[in-house]
């Protein structure tokens, strides 16, 4: 069995607790118009334009974005830090794209993991079926789990899938008592309005409280904007700025009547 | 900081390195005397001492707590003429050197012209060492295969223990006393010599003991002088101390200070030893003394930190003695390596930590200078805060203090041989060097070229540069058709070359026996009293020569690449990369682009890569490891380059990894610059790939921006890091936190950074006196941005 992966991170540190290997996924359902990942987006591999620097020369060369893996060779890189993730109470993440769209791959490494004792997060947009949830939730120690916005018609538009199974998903995993991170992009214009905050909270107040241990606010960031260039992708949110830290602020304080840590990178 | 400390700390820093005359003027008086030459050689150097002691001039200093410099006044720095003698060109180089100078008048230039140099010439223990030294020594040296550390300095390489802590001069000396008649006239064939060695670690003691006795008569004279009554009354005390110690065991926190302190001048006095002297286990040697203080109301905490601080500035106040030629290249800094450690066990191999422990973590934070270095020993024992402490530290970004791996040292001690308490006692001192504190003489003797000894591997044993065939004739290229002759080859070339260099350090070691009596140092390091044997003839309890490899990550890209390419893929043949590298890649960016990023690479926790670092490991510990020494000791390995990398690489043409001609090597067991891509976690696997428990010291930098410690769960990521690399039995990890653009605009403005400190190698330096080589390689050296 292989993945289509598309990174390894090792020494990740915002990607659950402790210090963690992550794991990339390609291919994700939704295209969220600020993805920091274009490359994360398609199930093929793609060609992207990439430059090396030798002293004073630059040349540019077509780099294969994605390659496929099989679990034993993922778990060999995963095992390399297994020391570093008993030291820091770190493990390992599966992110992307969207992990659970290559489901009976990462359950098999899922698996493998609780085998070898490791500590395991999976990172989702949530849009995936409850079925798979299912599968994985008994090898999955954390969710880091996105919210992007309440109003189904607003997620449609920004994301471009509906958010009613991705709301529900979370509600259930809540409420079997799965450990989450709730993670929110701050995308100005997008959701950080009065209402779309104040929709967000009440949902997580609803949840069953004690699943979510952490809230991570994810400021937008331009890094991602010559990624979309290099894949010859059109980048529909040129136009916004990133978020000042006072405005970060103001949303965290909003976040806070939720008497849950938060966190405002990630 | 107080005001004084405010004061004393700013007078350092402005004090300019000077060459002070006085002491080679002193020794050339003593040395044309009668006296000199109807004693034998250990009295004679003894007697130097006491006339270097007795009349030398006193320098107290306005507000210092601790009293004594070497030479007349702070930075005035005397030069050893019978170690190493300067000539007038070399006086005006350091005179007129950009980085790390030291000025001397015209006034002084004349006193060597007329008095110095006609006594001494021929007769230094580096003419003597140059006189025995055979060519194909000379050849290896002057192509850039080795260096030479006892060339221009007098062995040192050692650490006070406890002892000197706890015992005056008056007890030492009865115990010389008590191994004088214990001398076996009739059985013992070597009594004569141990009865003329003990008689000059007497006369040695006293000499320290009557130099302590002046600083307490200048203090009363300055204090019957003086208008302030607070001072008037500070100086009454210290001359009461210096009347005290080091004669008498030290009753107090500031008599420790000061006790070690005239034992530290006694040292760097006498002559010009490496790693000047070092007072070790700081916490644990003081905390007796300062627990007494504290719990009688003697002095308060503030108090003992304004001591320590008083402490520190002494160090600064003593730049390494003035080094020239490749002694300068290999160890250009002013910093003399004094090296402070702190937590680590005791001696029943408990946590050690203590108040003094965190006591002096602030006063390192807080002062912030060149001199002392500083450094935590970690032992799983220890607890965590300990390790954040440090990282506290380290992240306001100067460097300091590096974190060492206690149970790896206690085991490479350990396998050298040495009792389990003696190495709980121990540490590292210099860069990263381990020893038994009190009881070892550990020598470093000089670094080792791996990397050009792979170019004269190519070369078929000649080198280009000097145009001489200095190595073996391991085989043309063509002969070297298959990898495994190439690592034969190699490993060939290896052990020719480390031959050479230990039979020159045979040579050597005798001519320094044979020369330089330490009688002083002999005093304070365990068993020279009760052995009656010079330091410097093998007196310690343990005798150890150490050999530092530098370039292993380089060496190992380069036997990397070569297995890739030629040998494996056979994608380019040996003879196309040879003229490559021989033209230094001149219009051929293609193929260097593919060795730098189409080719494995050490660092990355790749086995393909790190099997060439362990197999270079292997070949070079076999070739040094466990050789005797003529001082009944040992020759052990260590890898750590301190700025011997930039100077190895500038004899080294370009290479197959896709380095230019002249470029810097990697620095200790670090990869090559830029070379590691998938962060620190694969950086230390890498390392620890490496068996650091046989060797004496390895040495990783880490580099990390500012950004990265934003967060206060980074702390505990960090220290996770440190513990997981040291249960791998790491031997030292340290981090740099410094962004690149602050460097840059360093380098632009130096200016505006006087006090801008950076880790180098092992230690840390001014950024300023750092050459611009070393400077650029410090920028380019990989940054761990914020994951």
């Amino acid at each position: 069995m292989e993945a289509l992966i598309f990174d390894v991170k090792r020494f990740a540190v915002h990607d659950g607790p402790g210090l963690r290997t992550t794991i990339f996924f390609k291919g994700c359902p939704l295209s969220c118009l600020w993805c920091h990942n274009p490359e994360s987006q398609s199930f093929n591999i793609e060609v992207c334009k990439a430059e090396r620097k030798v002293g004073d020369r630059t040349t540019f060369y077509d780099k294969e974005m994605g390659y496929f893996s099989s679990v034993e060779s993922l778990m060999d890189i995963i095992r390399k830090d297994s020391l570093y993730f008993e030291e820091s109470g770190g493990g390992v993440t599966f992110s992307g794209g969207e992990p659970m769209m290559q489901i009976d791959f990462l359950l098999a490494v899922l698996m493998k993991c609780k085998e070898a004792d490791i500590h395991t997060a999976v990172d989702t947009s949530g849009f995936a079926s409850w079925d798979s949830f299912q599968k994985i939730m008994p090898y999955t120690d954390l969710f880091l789990f996105d919210i992007k916005h309440i109003d189904s018609e607003k997620h449609r538009l920004l994301t471009g899938v509906d958010n009613s199974v991705i709301l529900d998903n979370l509600s259930k995993i809540t409420n079997f008592g799965k450990k989450v991170w709730i993670r929110i992009p701050a995308i100005p214009t997008c959701n950080t309005d009065d209402n779309s905050i104040s929709n967000i909270i009440h949902f997580i107040a609803q949840l069953k409280s004690d699943a979510i241990s952490q809230i991570n606010i994810l400021p937008f960031h331009k890094l991602a904007n010559h990624k979309y260039s290099n894949l010859g992708l059109q980048n529909c949110l040129t136009g916004i700025n990133e978020p000042t830290s006072d405005e970060i602020q103001a949303i965290k304080q909003k976040f806070e009547i939720l008497r849950i840590p938060i966190l405002t990178k990630g | 900081m107080n005001n004084r400390i405010k004061l004393l700390r700013q007078a350092t820093l402005d004090a300019q390195e000077t060459i002070s005359t006085e002491r080679a003027q002193l020794m050339t008086q003593f040395y044309k005397s009668e006296e000199a030459f109807a004693v034998s050689l250990p009295v004679r150097r003894a007697l130097s001492f006491d006339y270097l002691m007795t009349n030398k001039a006193l320098c107290i200093n306005a507000n210092e707590l601790i009293v004594g410099e070497r030479g007349p006044k702070p930075k005035s720095t005397p030069t050893y003429p019978e170690v190493s003698l300067h000539t007038v060109k070399d006086l005006d180089i350091l005179d007129e050197r950009e980085k790390v100078f030291f000025k001397v008048s015209q006034h002084d230039k004349d006193i060597y012209q007329q008095e110095i140099i006609p006594y001494w010439k021929g007769k230094s223990n580096r003419d003597k060492i140059m006189a025995a030294l055979p060519q194909q020594w000379k050849d290896a040296y002057d192509a850039g295969v080795f260096t030479e550390f006892q060339e221009q300095r007098a062995p040192g390489h050692t650490v006070a223990g406890k002892k000197i802590f706890d015992k005056g001069l008056k007890d030492l000396i009865a115990e010389v006393d008590q191994s004088l008649d214990k001398i076996d006239y009739i059985n013992d064939t070597r009594a004569h010599d141990k009865s003329e060695m003990l008689k000059a670690m007497r006369i040695a003691a006293t000499a320290i003991i009557k130099y302590a006795h002046r600083n307490a008569d200048e203090l009363m004279k300055m204090a019957a002088l003086e208008d302030d009554d607070t001072r008037k009354e500070e100086l009454v005390r210290m001359s009461e101390i210096c009347r005290c110690v080091p004669e008498n065991a030290p009753q107090s926190f500031h008599q420790a200070l000061q006790h070690y302190w005239f034992f530290h001048l006694g040292v760097i006095t006498e002559l010009n030893p490496w790693d000047s002297f070092n007072p070790g286990r700081l916490d644990q040697n003081l905390y007796k003394y300062y627990r007494h203080d504290i719990d009688n109301n003697i002095i308060t905490v503030d108090q003992a930190k304004e001591l320590l601080m008083s402490f520190w500035v002494k160090f600064n106040n003593h730049p390494a003695p003035p080094k020239m030629g490749v002694t300068a290249l290999e160890s250009n800094t002013y910093t003399d390596f004094a090296l402070i450690n702190v937590g680590g066990v005791k001696p029943d191999g408990s946590d050690a930590t203590n108040e003094l422990t965190y006591l002096i973590l602030d006063v390192i934070e807080e002062m912030r200078l060149l001199q002392p270095s500083s450094m935590v020993q970690i032992s799983k024992k220890n607890p965590d805060r300990l390790v954040k402490r440090a990282l506290k530290i380290v992240k306001t970004g100067f460097g300091q203090p590096s974190m060492f791996n206690t149970d790896a040292l206690v085991q490479e001690m350990i396998r050298q041989g040495k009792d389990i308490v003696d190495a709980r006692n121990g540490g590292c001192s210099g860069c990263v060097e381990t020893g038994a504190f009190g009881t070892e003489a550990y020598w470093l003797t000089g670094y080792f070229n791996l990397t050009k000894i792979l170019e004269l591997t190519l070369n078929n044993g000649f080198d280009k540069r000097t145009k001489k065939h200095i190595g073996l004739k391991t085989g043309e290229l063509s002969q070297l058709d298959t990898f495994e002759k190439l690592m034969l080859a190699y490993n060939n070339q290896i052990n020719h070359f480390a031959t050479i260099k230990l039979m020159g350090n045979n040579i050597i070691e005798r001519v320094i026996a044979e020369n330089i009596t330490a009688p002083f140092l002999s005093l304070i390091v365990d068993d020279c009293i009760s052995s009656g044997i010079d330091y410097n003839r093998g007196g310690a309890r343990y005798n150890t020569s150490y050999i530092q490899g530098v370039g292993l990550g380089s060496v190992t890209d380069n036997l990397t690449a070569l297995r890739y390419h030629v040998y494996e893929n056979k994608t380019i043949s040996l003879q196309e990369l040879k003229q490559a590298i021989d033209n230094n890649f001149v219009n051929n960016y293609a193929l260097r682009e593919t060795l730098i990023f189409d080719t494995p690479k050490y660092g990355n926790d790749d086995d393909y890569a790190d099997d060439q670092a362990r197999a270079v490991f292997e070949m070079f510990f076999n070739a040094i490891d466990n050789k005797p020494s003529t001082r009944g000791g040992k020759y052990r390995i260590n890898l750590l380059p301190t700025t011997c990398h930039v100077y190895f690489g500038s004899v080294i043409g370009a290479m197959p990894d896709g380095r230019l001609a002249g470029e810097p090597l990697s620095e200790g067991i670090s990869p090559v610059q830029g070379a590691d891509k998938c962060g620190p976690t694969a950086v230390l696997n890498s390392a620890a790939k490496l068996d650091h428990i046989r060797t004496g010291g390895t040495l990783l930098n880490q580099k990390f921006t500012p950004a990265f410690f934003n967060d206060e769960s980074a702390y505990d990521k960090l220290t996770a890091v440190v513990r997981s690399y040291f249960r791998m039995d790491g031997h030292h990890i340290q981090f740099n936190v410094i962004d690149a653009d602050t460097l840059r605009d360093a380098q632009k403005n130096p200016e505006k950074y006087k006090n801008l400190i950076v880790r180098v190698a092992g230690y840390s330096d001014y950024f300023n006196d750092l050459g611009t080589d070393l400077q650029n390689e410090i920028i380019n050296r990989t940054e761990h941005e914020n994951c």
